[in-house]
């Protein structure tokens, strides 16, 4: 861009916006249909989803194109950073939904009908749920979703925070790589990065197998299940997402993408990855521990 | 809306480096510039102002006398929390959005928004979330019905509409939240030398703590929708106690998001009136540095006040007191703000144009609703006044002459600077005082039959609350049609009028003052000078 945006570049006649919201539509019609028994829903959504995608190569490939070509100075980056940073914390919001119900339930909801804590609570258990005495992890007073044994830490849980972990760790190390300017040790260290989410992920959707034919653990398993599979679950999605993010710059890395002192792609991925790692730690100390 | 050429004595480079707008409708959905997208903020909010409204006057017909009339109770249910999620949704915040896009880049000295591309996002899902929440009233089952609250386990007994309604607020989630990431990169990241944040507009000042609230809040209401949906569909127990949940806990949820919400619709109203009250006071604002402290302690406090929505449906005693004690706690950073207002007007050289009538109007109907909001914060209190049309006063008293009559304030005072031309100043002030009459007759009787015992959301009564009702009917219309003349000003300005100045308000003060009417095309494409001049303070 000129000089006459003192360098700042503001782009012109984004189409890519309009398909975005085109495709969401579909795809919240086409999830609604579906989820209310259409089939024509399920077609829809699907469409949606790849519309969605189609959009994101687009626009992501355009600002790719833009960066490569030097059209960003140092604001423009610096917006970027802010952006990202700013996205992250609202996804910090988004998981402190969840936790605030998995704290709700087994601080307050879960003793109280039990009938602890004063207030009239014992009264209630008395009259509602008799009989019922409250024990972490449990699927409430009506036992729903029938008897299922709990998720212990030891095992795949501790495997997978292993790996995310060093995933960590090796993600560092590429960052460490890139900012002394070597593109090829990055891409491996980005390759070891990207294969330990995509285990992590594996071990995952091992463990949700265990869960549902081994241990009775459902979704459907009271406040126990749906907190689990609902936080693990998200989780398991972003750290889909973050992989695929890493991916992605490692294969830009690949293609002779990023510098010393410009490869904000490749920071922005390495603080979600972050991100995905700490919700983990988290997760498995409020979900898994205790 | 017309713009004036733009010749910034500058050859095109290239057709990507185009800088006038597009021709055609494709301009406006392609475009990237923050006063484009601002527009369509604007005449959106419009549109769907008197799409809430319509349903409003549904809902005051019915209540015109006891009895039911016009409507099937059902019915009746879904105009109450339709109304509510559209001008909520579709009309304060995308107003205050669309204000933003206006006046923020070119109040800070910037070019444009940080990330004019996902500014253009924002905007352009608004109206395919609204079509998807609007088709919902189509649907067999009807809309929502159980209140804007979506209060499980009511609202899971709603029919095929239930994903739609879902779905369309994580939609319009997407949109606040990228619209506020995007306003936060622009304020902390676009302002040019010697803008410094305790010299920034108090407009920009509420916007930027309005982001972060939204930022903050709106993943939460994400969340909470969401375990609804699953708890619907997937077999999840979040809100069943049977399974070990609690249906309280969505109201925990929700009214963390909920409290700040209402900060959000009503901090960049603040915003909009410390910047019109030094105008035509002819005065700086009073404070400001109290008043940037006041919004944010109004922002924390914000956080902590979540359950007195809640005192009636359960809460152990000393929650109750906690959030009683919290909540009085506002009206010390409030009772600042409406002290720092006075103070600026205070032996000011007054002139009393249109903008002013709205925010003084403002400051006097917004402290009513804060007024009984104090009543209401009293735990032992609140249990009576819980539910009735008290709490539909009040916070309607906060809303109509509270957020409305700062928008409309915003629009008199900005519009010179969007058209170049000056609105009707006569029609202006006729717009005023009908509105003000008919808001005090809409809303004021409501205090009266709350404080009898009139429900809410109940489409018949009891014959003693009839008079007052059909007093409240009389204000409804009033004020909605006294809307009407609202848009013909409008765009009577749109069209033609007296030629605005560049400063057009004689002791305007800040850098938006310091452009052409209407502004160009593009506004401070090389930054700004900076100096006592064009700061507001």
């Amino acid at each position: 861009m000129s000089a006459a945006t003192g360098g700042y570049y503001i782009p012109h006649a984004a189409k890519w916006p309009i398909v975005g919201s085109i495709a969401l539509f579909i795809l919240f019609m086409g999830l609604g249909s579906w989820l209310n028994g259409s089939d024509v829903g399920k077609i829809a959504f699907y469409i949606g989803c790849a519309i969605l995608v189609y959009m994101m190569f687009g626009w992501f490939g355009t600002v790719i194109k833009e960066s490569e070509s030097g059209t960003y100075n140092s604001q423009v980056d610096q917006s970027f950073r802010l952006c990202m940073m700013w996205f992250i914390f609202s996804e910090v919001m988004f998981f402190a939904a969840f936790f605030g119900a998995l704290f709700y339930a087994r601080t307050f909801s879960g003793p109280w009908l039990g009938g602890l804590g004063g207030g009239g609570a014992d009264v209630t258990n008395a009259v509602l749920w008799q009989g019922y005495d409250y024990v972490w992890p449990t699927n409430g007073p009506d036992d729903i979703g029938g008897k299922f044994k709990p998720m212990g830490w030891f095992g795949l849980p501790l495997i997978n925070t292993l790996l995310l972990l060093s995933s960590g760790f090796t993600c560092t190390m590429a960052h460490h790589a890139i900012k002394d300017g070597l593109r090829k040790k990055m891409v491996w260290w980005l390759a070891a990065t990207v294969a330990l989410g995509f285990i992590f992920v594996a071990c995952q959707a091992l463990e949700y197998y265990e869960a549902y034919y081994h241990y009775n653990l459902q979704l459907g398993s009271g406040i126990y299940g749906s907190t689990f599979f609902m936080l693990t679950g998200f989780h398991g999605f972003h750290v889909s997402m973050g992989a695929i993010m890493l991916l992605v710059v490692m294969l830009r890395g690949m293609k002779g993408h990023f510098t010393a002192d410009n490869h904000f792609a490749f920071e922005a991925a390495a603080w979600y990855w972050h991100f995905v790692d700490v919700v983990w730690l988290g997760l498995f100390v409020f979900v898994y521990l205790f | 809306m017309s713009y004036s050429d733009n010749t910034h004595g500058e050859a095109h480079h290239g057709e990507h480096d185009d800088h006038g707008p597009a021709p055609g409708l494709m301009r406006w959905v392609t475009t990237t510039n923050h006063k484009d997208i601002g527009t369509l903020y604007l005449w959106f909010s419009l549109l769907m102002f008197f799409i809430g409204g319509g349903m409003a006057l549904i809902i005051r017909a019915e209540l015109g006398a006891p009895g039911i009339q016009f409507v099937d109770p059902m019915f009746f249910n879904s105009m109450t929390t339709m109304h509510a999620i559209v001008m909520i949704f579709g009309v304060v915040m995308p107003a205050f959005v669309g204000l933003a896009n206006w006046m923020i880049p070119m109040m800070i000295g910037a070019p444009d928004m940080a990330l004019p591309r996902l500014n253009n996002w924002s905007f352009w899902i608004m109206p395919f979330a609204f079509t998807i929440m609007l088709s919902t009233l189509f649907m067999d089952s009807g809309g929502p019905a159980g209140g804007w609250t979506l209060y499980p386990p009511l609202v899971l007994q709603m029919g095929d509409s239930f994903a739609f309604v879902i779905f369309a607020i994580h939609f319009m989630g997407i949109s606040s939240v990228m619209g506020s990431i995007n306003i936060v990169a622009t304020i902390f990241n676009m302002r040019p030398p010697g803008m410094t944040l305790m010299h920034m507009p108090m407009f920009v000042w509420t916007w930027l703590i309005t982001a972060f609230l939204l930022v903050a809040t709106i993943p939460v209401f994400a969340g909470a929708v969401t375990m609804l949906l699953t708890d619907r569909f997937f077999d999840t127990s979040f809100f069943s106690a049977a399974g070990g949940g609690d249906p309280v806990m969505f109201q925990h949820i929700f009214w963390f998001f909920g409290h700040p919400e209402v900060y959000i619709l009503i901090l960049p109203a603040f915003g909009i009136v410390s910047s019109i009250i030094p105008t035509f006071a002819r005065k700086p604002l009073f404070g400001y540095d109290s008043m940037v402290y006041a919004t944010a302690s109004i922002a924390f406090l914000s956080f902590i006040v979540w359950a007195h929505h809640m005192f009636t449906t359960g809460m152990p005693l000393a929650a109750e007191l906690f959030f009683m004690f919290s909540t009085m706690m506002i009206s010390v950073p409030t009772g600042v703000k409406v002290f720092n207002w006075v103070s600026t007007m205070w032996r000011g050289s007054m002139s009393f144009e249109t903008p002013m009538l709205f925010a003084i109007g403002f400051v006097i109907m917004f402290t009513i609703g804060g007024l009984s909001g104090l009543m209401l914060a009293i735990t032992p209190a609140d249990i009576q006044y819980h539910d009735t049309y008290f709490v539909v006063a009040h916070f309607h008293y906060v809303l109509v002459p509270g957020a409305i009559y700062s928008l409309m304030a915003a629009t008199y005072y900005w519009i010179p600077k969007w058209t170049g031309n000056m609105y009707d100043e006569t029609l202006g002030k006729w717009h005023f005082w009908i509105s003000t009459i008919f808001v005090n007759v809409l809303f004021f009787p409501m205090h009266f039959v709350g404080l009898a015992g009139m429900p809410r959301r109940i489409p018949d009564y009891s014959l003693q609350f009839a008079d007052w009702n059909f007093v409240a009917t009389i204000g409804a219309f009033g004020f909605g049609f006294s809307q009407l003349l609202f848009v013909y000003i409008i765009v009577k300005c749109v069209k033609g009028g007296k030629k605005a100045t560049g400063e057009v308000w004689e002791g305007a003060r800040g850098l938006e003052w310091t452009v052409d009417s209407p502004a160009p095309y593009h506004t401070f494409e090389t930054a700004p000078v900076i100096n006592e001049s064009t700061l507001t303070r």
